[in-house]
């Protein structure tokens, strides 16, 4: 139980995939644009994840070591389809708004390596802990990102304005904001490490 | 005799001055620039200057307090940077806007690199490009020269650039203007008069070589006398080029940055003329009316990649 939990936290701050292990870079900063994209963006993922590392981890002994990759590929397409069809189905909006990165989740570099690197050689439930923790470090990692870009880059927080008359700064609702804000982030993330040891 | 053979490592030959010493003469050979630009756009731009250098010297102080470091503000280069950037401004652009820019000069674009010498970009040109990409709408708006009310007038470039206007007559301008500094433009670029007898003074202290201003200014004068006219070839209006934009104020002051160009003669070469080229590509084919900043940027970028291929032959070998 306690390994469970262990694995289940680190991947939301120990070893978060966007700012310790730094994967996943695509997506965290080309959707970060606002809330809702963020927010809807790490549901999909984690979905995927969890469900593809529980399924790879099920099959681990019979994928064979060669063409393992192309068979977490099948898995993980299969699942990206499924959330795909259920995004146009009940959220054309947010589907329409994430745009080509929904079916670009089957290259997620997250889900590829937590499954090589985790699923393949560790049981069933310790993978779904995994595959919850890790997208749950996903997900708040874009949300906050988002939540920086989105309010300093077009004064808004989940479509709303906030402060009328706030001049926003135009460049990190853009790609090189996002760069700017996640280097910012990492480096104040190693700061606070740095103070604590 | 044992202390008249001295051992030393190399370099053997050492240039007397300091970092601190080329600093502020590099701010002595801006201040006429500086005096110039209250002198034709009003009050309001010395309060810009003062922001800028404000800021940007208490930012490079807390920052090197809070890291533990010696605090080098004496040096005069963080105080460069906000004056830099503060010429790079429209002179009426709020003051918020300035301070922001020298904020994301000393801290992101200096301080984060490492600090003075190790930054890859000149720290007051990337202030200015993020604040283009920031804020457009404060950055674009120039005001008419020795009219001190903020009345709005496009730069002789933009009127270019939109077509408003073919050659320098139908702005209703003569070269003698864009010498002074009598048109729109940003604080510290207009003069061109001033700056240029900043650089002289500078050539003769020492402190730049003609190097790279003279092959930033020659590339711009050839490639604008080739292709600078619609009419044809070799009709181009090359000394307009020359005069107007920020071309003085980047090919003499941002360019010549020791610390973000070339280190060999040869390199500052190929440095100013790549300058140049991106230069002219962005004024004549580009969508910006003024390409100086992304284009000395841009080369900012390559200098480890000149360094590397113009290194100098060691001698015997």
């Amino acid at each position: 139980m306690k390994k469970l939990w262990r694995e289940l936290w680190k991947g939301v701050f120990s070893e978060n995939p966007i700012f310790f292990i730094v994967l996943g870079l695509c997506p965290a900063l080309a959707v970060s644009t606002s809330l809702q994209n963020a927010v809807g963006m790490g549901l999909a993922a984690t979905f995927v994840l969890v469900c593809s590392n529980i399924l790879i981890s099920s099959i681990r002994n019979f994928i064979p070591d060669k063409i393992r990759i192309p068979c977490y590929i099948v898995v993980i397409a299969s699942f990206v389809v499924i959330v795909e069809m259920v995004m146009k189905a009940y959220a054309p909006a947010l589907n329409r708004s994430l745009g080509v990165y929904v079916p670009l989740i089957v290259v997620n570099c997250i889900i590829l390596g937590r499954a090589e690197a985790f699923a393949s050689k560790n049981p069933v439930l310790l993978s779904l802990a995994d595959g919850i923790g890790m997208g749950a470090g996903f997900t708040f990692a874009l949300v906050v990102i988002s939540f920086i870009r989105e309010f300093l880059g077009s004064g808004k927080l989940a479509g709303y304005t906030v402060i009328p008359g706030f001049e926003p700064a135009l460049v990190l609702a853009l790609a090189p904001g996002a760069l700017l804000i996640l280097g910012l982030l990492m480096g104040g993330i190693q700061w606070v490490k740095s103070l604590r040891s | 005799m044992a202390d008249k053979l001295v051992v030393s490592t190399s370099p053997h030959f050492q240039k007397p001055g300091s970092t601190a010493g080329i600093m502020w003469t590099v701010n002595v050979a801006l201040l006429p620039a500086g005096v110039a630009g209250v002198v034709i756009f009003g009050f309001s731009s010395f309060w810009l200057m003062a922001t800028a250098i404000a800021f940007a010297v208490v930012c490079e102080a807390l920052i090197q307090k809070g890291r533990g470091q010696k605090v080098t503000i004496s040096d005069g280069s963080a105080f460069m940077t906000g004056l830099l950037l503060a010429f790079n401004l429209p002179p009426h652009c709020p003051l918020w806007v300035a301070a922001v820019g020298s904020i994301f000069a000393i801290a992101i674009a200096k301080q984060a690199f490492g600090g003075l010498g190790r930054n890859i970009f000149n720290p007051a040109l990337a202030a200015r490009a993020f604040l283009m990409a920031a804020w457009p709408q404060h950055l674009t708006v120039f005001t008419k020269p020795f009219v001190y009310d903020a009345v709005t007038s496009a730069t002789p470039l933009h009127l270019l650039k939109e077509g408003k206007a073919a050659d320098l007559a139908d702005m209703g301008l003569e070269y003698w203007d864009l010498l002074v500094g009598n048109r729109g433009g940003s604080l510290g670029e207009v003069c061109v008069l001033v700056l240029v007898l900043g650089g002289l003074y500078l050539l003769w202290k020492g402190v730049i070589s003609w190097h790279t201003p003279g092959s930033f200014v020659g590339t711009v004068a050839l490639l604008t006398w080739v292709f600078g006219s619609r009419q044809g070839f070799f009709q181009g209006d090359w000394l307009f080029h020359i005069l107007s934009g920020g071309l003085a104020l980047g090919a003499i002051y941002m360019a010549t940055d020791y610390v973000t160009s070339p280190i060999t003669k040869k390199g500052q070469m190929v440095f100013g003329a790549g300058c140049g080229v991106l230069t002219v590509v962005i004024r004549l084919w580009g969508g910006y009316p003024e390409g100086v900043c992304y284009a000395i940027l841009f080369m900012n970028g390559l200098v480890p990649l000149i360094d590397r291929f113009m290194k100098p032959r060691r001698y015997g070998v």
